[in-house]
């Protein structure tokens, strides 16, 4: 039997809401943790996490983010796998969120831990040709492409990993960015400078993924003017990511131009009783040490919040 | 979980499967991929919602390397909706599950 009205949700179940569920559930605080899948968020796609402390040989984000769930699980964390269609924040200190399914729940306090999804390039091909040459995960995909030539587009952590992957599988990998340095972090980089089988191309955008059933080639246009293509049988474009807010009340939350959650110190939004955790926070990093610090921040500052309320 | 709804397809009887009467939805899918995971549980849960109606089935990729490349299959999840053997539509990555319900709609 499902309740109606819980103190506590925490919407989303990656690093920073399964950190929170480990934290209010030791609190005794009545919670439900609402994740659509099953837990674990974005990082179930990095390949390797070599700098998550506690972990000195590094480990598959796949394989830590099952110890997280495990254990959230241990200490009963209670999660309802549904899908949520929208949040509602008001009035102040009752939030509702309704569910794809019609039902609908409302919580005292909420810790928001919604997460992010890899940006799309908005160009033509792009949309047409998902799932047949254009991916979002070197880590998913690489194996479908052994032996071929592959793009990845992009040239912040995730681009250069991504790359550093594929080339266990793919021919060659030719890594197209906009600037002429990478953002990427230093270790990084050494890593894919030294790698034989990754290219460069600087100071290009693409503009056109063409191909009629599978991707061909891409076409490319360089700073300066000129234009060219580049024959491949796949692309992974890993530029950046986009808030997962589709659902939230953006009209209540405060947020900044790219929709990230604004925050305090303590991770309050601008509606008390209200919290945000993780890379949905508009803030500096995004990485699964700070997100699990600040879930775990959230429910703390929620206990607050509820033991003032009463 | 209605773990033991859903079908465990391979190479071998792929086609008898998708022929049936029945519609089939068919989640192509590997151990290692984080968002095939991530949409386990729902595609079990959609298994018990829709018994007797349409057939929901799994298929480990990396098992069955023929099936995949017969459809074209370059990214993973990847779930296709199969009629009388013919594809209706798909859909990639680790979708909602209300996008799913819309999938398996267009073939009932």
């Amino acid at each position: 039997m499902e309740k109606s009205h819980y103190e506590l949700v925490i919407l989303g179940g990656g690093p920073a809401g399964l950190t929170a569920g480990l934290y209010a559930s030791r609190a005794r605080i009545d919670h439900v943790l609402i994740e659509k899948g099953a837990p674990g968020g974005q990082v179930l796609t990095t390949d390797w996490v070599d700098n998550y402390p506690g972990f000195p040989e590094g480990l598959s984000g796949f394989d830590l983010m099952e110890k997280m769930t495990d254990h959230a699980k241990r200490f009963d964390v209670n999660i309802l796998t549904k899908e949520v269609a929208s949040v509602d924040c008001s009035p102040p200190g009752t939030n509702t969120l309704r569910f794809s399914d019609g039902s609908s729940i409302t919580c005292s306090s909420l810790i928001i831990c919604c997460g992010a999804s890899p940006n799309k390039l908005r160009i033509p091909g792009e949309l047409e040709l998902s799932g047949k040459g254009v991916s979002y995960c070197g880590t998913c995909d690489a194996p479908f492409y052994r032996n071929m030539n592959v793009a990845v587009i992009g040239g912040g952590d995730t681009a250069v990993e991504e790359a550093e992957y594929l080339t266990r599988f793919a021919r060659k990998v030719t890594i197209i960015h906009r600037r002429d340095e990478l953002r990427a972090t230093k270790i990084l980089q050494e890593i894919a400078f030294a790698n034989d089988k990754i290219d460069f191309i600087w100071n290009t955008r693409v503009t056109s993924i063409e191909g009629t059933k599978e991707v061909e080639r891409l076409q490319l246009l360089n700073n300066d003017g000129t234009t060219s293509s580049l024959e491949v049988q796949g692309v992974f474009i890993l530029i950046g990511i986009t808030p997962n807010n589709q659902v939230l009340p953006l009209d209540q939350l405060d947020h900044d131009n790219w929709g990230f959650l604004k925050t305090d110190a303590e991770t309050a939004t601008n509606i008390p009783g209200v919290f945000a955790a993780g890379d949905i926070r508009s803030k500096l990093m995004r990485q699964v040490v700070n997100a699990c610090g600040e879930g775990a921040n959230a429910v703390i500052a929620a206990e607050h919040y509820l033991m003032q309320k009463t | 979980m209605a773990s033991d709804k859903v079908m465990q397809l391979n190479d071998a009887d792929f086609d008898a499967t998708i022929a049936g009467d029945q519609p089939t939805l068919v989640d192509f899918w590997a151990p290692w991929c984080g968002p095939c995971k991530a949409i386990g549980p729902v595609v079990e849960e959609l298994a018990g919602e829709y018994e007797g109606k349409i057939q929901i089935a799994k298929m480990n990729v990396d098992d069955n390397p023929v099936t995949p490349g017969k459809f074209g299959i370059r990214a993973i999840p990847t779930l296709i909706v199969f009629k009388a053997g013919e594809v209706v539509d798909q859909i990639t990555g680790a979708v909602g599950k209300s996008q799913l319900v819309d999938l398996i709609n267009k073939a009932l």
